[in-house]
């Protein structure tokens, strides 16, 4: 069959005959560069989970119950970002068929999920017309954006774009301490967070209570999440005053941070490996007389058999907490020190505002071909980011399983059905259920209201 | 305000705690109009007394001795039955004259919070509580078995910020966290499941949650107002009054280039070099580096460069040109330019926005990455002494300039920079960096003068 028909038609078996063609190409390449279009396609019509993110983005209102607000999915903004780099804002749809056509038809490199806004985001012009302002945002997810980039001062083995199994692990940190606090401290329950396919993760908070917060409401909790006051252009990067600290940053100094800084990140970066990276360390500590006793222990770099990160870390601790330092106050240093290294690093600004818009689940990050799974956070730590499947992977075992095409669900049986099994099963169906009851509550609240000023 | 004419009635009703006026209704009081623009004036001094403090970084304690003492010169009347209607009516006027623009409510919004919180914390308890009542605040209490559960958090938090908890008058009231974002957002308050513990203390906040809100609500009512009536109904009585208040108080907003109006990429090094405030020229050059700057630094200089004259398609020239090196063209065209053009009001909501005034930049706050802010604040030293040595500032008004910074008077030490720079003095001081880089120009241009005849 001639190519140009393979290609018009977008027939299943052929896409993934070519596949494997252009497979073996790749690897003559060596350089994979981005996703090839025919492959999203297929990937768009066998894995992506359009009916679960259709019932996610619905939170309840695609039912039957008469509280269900048909308009909710409606007025969602999608945004498409197509291989010819051209950028579609706005876009919503009036159901799951619609969706899944439109993604089907345009194929989108990337899809961002933005808020739900006053009315339907693709009518905006027709309202704006109106004089008053009533296209707004009216409900968004309460998101957040770590990005391991923002972590290159403190990482040795990487830089930029890329990880490996040893800078990992500072966002596995970063999941328990905020998921820890957003569920014990802020009480959210419906939280999802996902990997976002090369060096970072985002995070949904899909409570009712937290996709109605305001902005401000948002802020003050990246605020309260926040640790660091320096920017580029000054020294300190945490600056923990006071006499005491509150109890999320004991909590989570005390349970996650100091052990993985004293179990892992410590030799896993070699921290205090020569001159250069323990003057860093050094830098952070206000007393001279402090640092020049500890540069007189490590100047001469004598071998022992002993981890020389533990060694100088241990000597650090002891000249910081022995007693008559405990007076100057400098007790808190070892603190500092930790939280420089390890405490999370949100990119507050996605946090602060309802209408910033974040990578979809599910998608396929363009530059790895690698799939933006969720990540269970009290499974964090077994989540390895090189071993999430890969676009190509997936059409792969697809292939393999050539025969049995027809039948099941294709994702079932490749590598993304775990991924999907544990998106519908921890997260989706406890979602839906509570989302259910909210409607119910909610409707019968109003039932109640109505008789009430009936009777009056 | 149409009830100016009306008969002259009591503003507050006689049965109620004296307390602060929540300014829910226009007054129905009869004034004259003198007293009308008077009284505004001397509300804008107390208002504007609180920016200037906030802006020099002041703490809590010493705005709220500010606030008292702004409020004591220049509200009180010599007729004390009139304390109360001048305080509501200066209040009024004022959100008519503030009311126009979103750059205008947000300051009126954040000046009238301020003040309310400093006044609220020197009310009776008396006082304090029907406030309370008034915003229907009627949480419950912490009770003794709960208290003992988390006592040992609550001492930690109070400790965290510098208190102790006495047992013997440890109130607490169960908020749900959305309602105290400003605790929340300074972790001054324990938080478990959803519900903040507010210390009796704290109440403030809670207090001034509902205050910014209601006001907040009112001035964009008051906006659509203004608009579609009483601009006309009172064109030959308060319209006229208000728009001179706003002209003679508020100050030029920088939106629109000015004089020395066009600066052309070429010379936008030079000018970069010659009058640009630091915390520009900071940014200028960064961008000249990395070929990149965060979204705050973005908007920072961008609507700095607007202001200064740069025109839509050279300033979308400029920021490509740097950009593309390090994303690449196409990158910069689809997430960048739109950034742009929205500066300029051709796209999105398509208001102009107007370049960020020294107060708003020093009221940032900078994270990781970022090189927006105001130097002299968000500086370490060091970094500071390095960046005026280059700027050629000498020695010894460097050491003056240092000074400044650290008693906190930000715009004094730029002052100093301009008046160590530019070798003459700048009585006006620095309130704006459109306005720093207007008067170098002009400086420099009247010296090219002098020097050409
Ligand atoms: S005082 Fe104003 S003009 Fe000067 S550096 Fe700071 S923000 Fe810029
Ligand atoms: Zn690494």
């Amino acid at each position: 069959m001639a190519r140009e028909e393979i290609e018009k038609n977008g027939r299943d078996e052929m896409i993934i005959d070519g596949c494997e063609e252009s497979k073996q190409q790749e690897q003559n390449n060596v350089i994979f560069d981005g996703v090839n279009v025919n492959y999203l396609k297929v990937y768009y019509g066998k894995f992506f989970p359009h009916a679960d993110i259709f019932k996610w983005m619905s939170y309840g209102n695609d039912g039957k119950h008469p509280g269900c607000d048909y308009s909710y999915f409606r007025r969602r903004e999608f945004s498409f970002t197509l291989d010819n780099d051209i950028y579609l804002r706005f876009q919503s749809f009036n159901g799951l068929s619609e969706m899944e056509n439109s993604i089907k038809e345009k194929c989108p490199f990337k899809i961002d999920i933005g808020p739900v806004y006053s009315v339907d985001p693709a009518k905006r012009h027709a309202y704006a017309q109106g004089g008053d302002n009533v296209f707004t945002p009216v409900e968004r997810e309460l998101v957040f954006d770590i990005d391991m980039s923002d972590y290159d001062d403190v990482r040795y083995c990487c830089s930029g774009a890329d990880v490996c199994l040893d800078c990992w692990p500072l966002m596995t940190v970063a999941i328990k301490v905020i998921d820890t606090a957003l569920r014990d401290d802020f009480g959210f329950n419906h939280i999802l967070w996902v990997y976002s396919g090369r060096r970072g993760v985002h995070c949904w908070v899909c409570d009712g209570k937290a996709r109605r917060l305001s902005n401000e409401q948002r802020s003050a909790i990246a605020d309260y999440f926040r640790v660091y006051k320096g920017n580029e252009n000054s020294h300190k990067k945490v600056s923990l005053t006071g006499p005491a600290l509150h109890p999320f940053l004991v909590r989570s100094y005390n349970e996650v941070l100091k052990i993985f800084f004293e179990e892992k990140l410590l030799s896993s970066q070699n921290l205090f490996l020569d001159e250069e990276r323990y003057e860093k360390i050094l830098g952070m500590i206000p007393d001279e007389s402090v640092t020049s006793e500890l540069r007189g222990k490590w100047g001469d770099n004598r071998r022992s058999k002993e981890d020389i990160n533990i060694v100088r870390w241990q000597q650090l601790k002891h000249i910081l907490q022995s007693g008559k330092q405990k007076l100057q106050g400098l007790r808190r240093c070892v603190e500092e020190i930790v939280f420089s290294f390890t405490y999370p690093r949100l990119d507050m600004e996605v946090s602060r505002h309802m209408n910033h818009l974040l990578k979809a689940p599910f998608c396929v990050h363009p530059k790895t071909g690698r799939v933006c799974v969720p990540i269970d956070p009290s499974h964090c730590e077994e989540f390895d980011p090189t071993a999430v499947p890969t676009l190509s992977k997936l059409l792969e075992e697809l292939n393999m399983e050539g025969s049995r095409r027809e039948s099941d669900i294709d994702w079932e049986r490749t590598s993304l059905g775990d991924s999907v099994r544990y998106f519908q099963s921890s997260f989706l169906q406890p979602l839906l259920k509570s989302c259910k009851e909210e409607i119910e509550a909610s409707y019968s609240a109003k039932l109640q209201e109505s008789k009430n000023s009936l009777n009056w | 305000m149409e009830a100016v004419r009306s008969q002259k009635k009591p503003a507050v009703a006689d049965d109620v705690v004296p307390t602060l006026p929540l300014y829910r209704t226009a007054p129905a009081l009869e004034v004259r109009l003198e007293d009308f623009e008077l009284y505004a004036i001397d509300r804008l001094r107390v208002l504007k007394g609180i920016s200037d403090g906030l802006s020099r970084g002041k703490k809590p304690d010493e705005m709220e001795k500010l606030a008292n003492e702004l409020w004591k010169l220049h509200m009180r009347h010599p007729n004390a039955s009139e304390v109360v209607n001048k305080d509501i009516i200066s209040h009024f006027v004022l959100r008519l004259v503030y009311c126009r623009t979103e750059e205008l409510r947000k300051w009126f919004l954040s000046m009238e919070t301020s003040l309310f919180r400093y006044r609220f914390r020197f009310q009776t308890p008396e006082a304090q509580r029907a406030l309370m009542a008034e915003f229907h605040l009627l949480y419950k209490t912490v009770s003794n078995a709960e208290y003992e559960n988390v006592k040992d958090k609550l001492s930690q938090v109070a400790r965290s910020i510098g208190q102790s908890l006495s047992s013997a008058d440890a109130i607490f009231y169960k908020v749900p966290f959305e309602e105290v974002p400003d605790l929340v957002a300074t972790r001054r308050v324990f938080i478990q499941k959803g519900q903040a513990f507010v210390a009796m203390n704290q109440v403030v906040s809670l207090v001034v949650t509902q205050f910014r809100t209601l006001l907040s609500k009112a001035l964009a009512l008051t906006n659509r107002k203004w608009t579609s009536m009483i601009r006309e109904q009172e064109k030959d009585r308060l319209t006229p009054l208000i728009e001179s208040l706003s002209s003679s108080y508020l100050g030029p907003d920088y939106s629109q280039p000015r004089e020395f109006t066009e600066i052309s990429l070429k010379d936008i090094d030079q000018v970069a070099k010659s009058s640009f405030p630091l915390c520009m020229r900071h940014l200028f050059e960064k961008l000249r580096e990395d070929h990149h700057l965060k979204n705050g630094g973005r908007m920072q200089l961008g609507l700095f460069l607007k202001g200064v004259g740069l025109k839509l398609d050279d300033a979308l020239a400029f920021w490509k040109a740097e950009f593309s090196r390090k994303v690449g063209a196409e990158r910069f065209d689809k997430e960048y330019a739109y950034g742009i053009r929205h500066n300029y009001g051709k796209e999105g909501k398509r208001t102009d926005y107007t370049p960020y005034s020294c107060q708003k930049i020093i009221s940032s706050v900078p994270g990781v990455g970022d090189h927006h802010g105001c130097p002299y604040r968000h500086f370490s030293e060091e970094n500071l002494r390095a960046a005026l040595g280059k700027m050629g500032v000498s020695n010894r008004a460097l050491e003056d300039v240092l000074e400044k910074v650290r008693n906190k008077h930000y715009q004094l030490a730029c002052t100093l920079t301009f008046e160590a720079v530019h070798g003459t003095s700048c009585d006006a001081g620095i309130n704006h960096p459109n306005q720093y880089f207007i008067d170098s120009k002009k400086i420099l241009e009247s010296s090219n003068n002098a020097n050409s005849t």
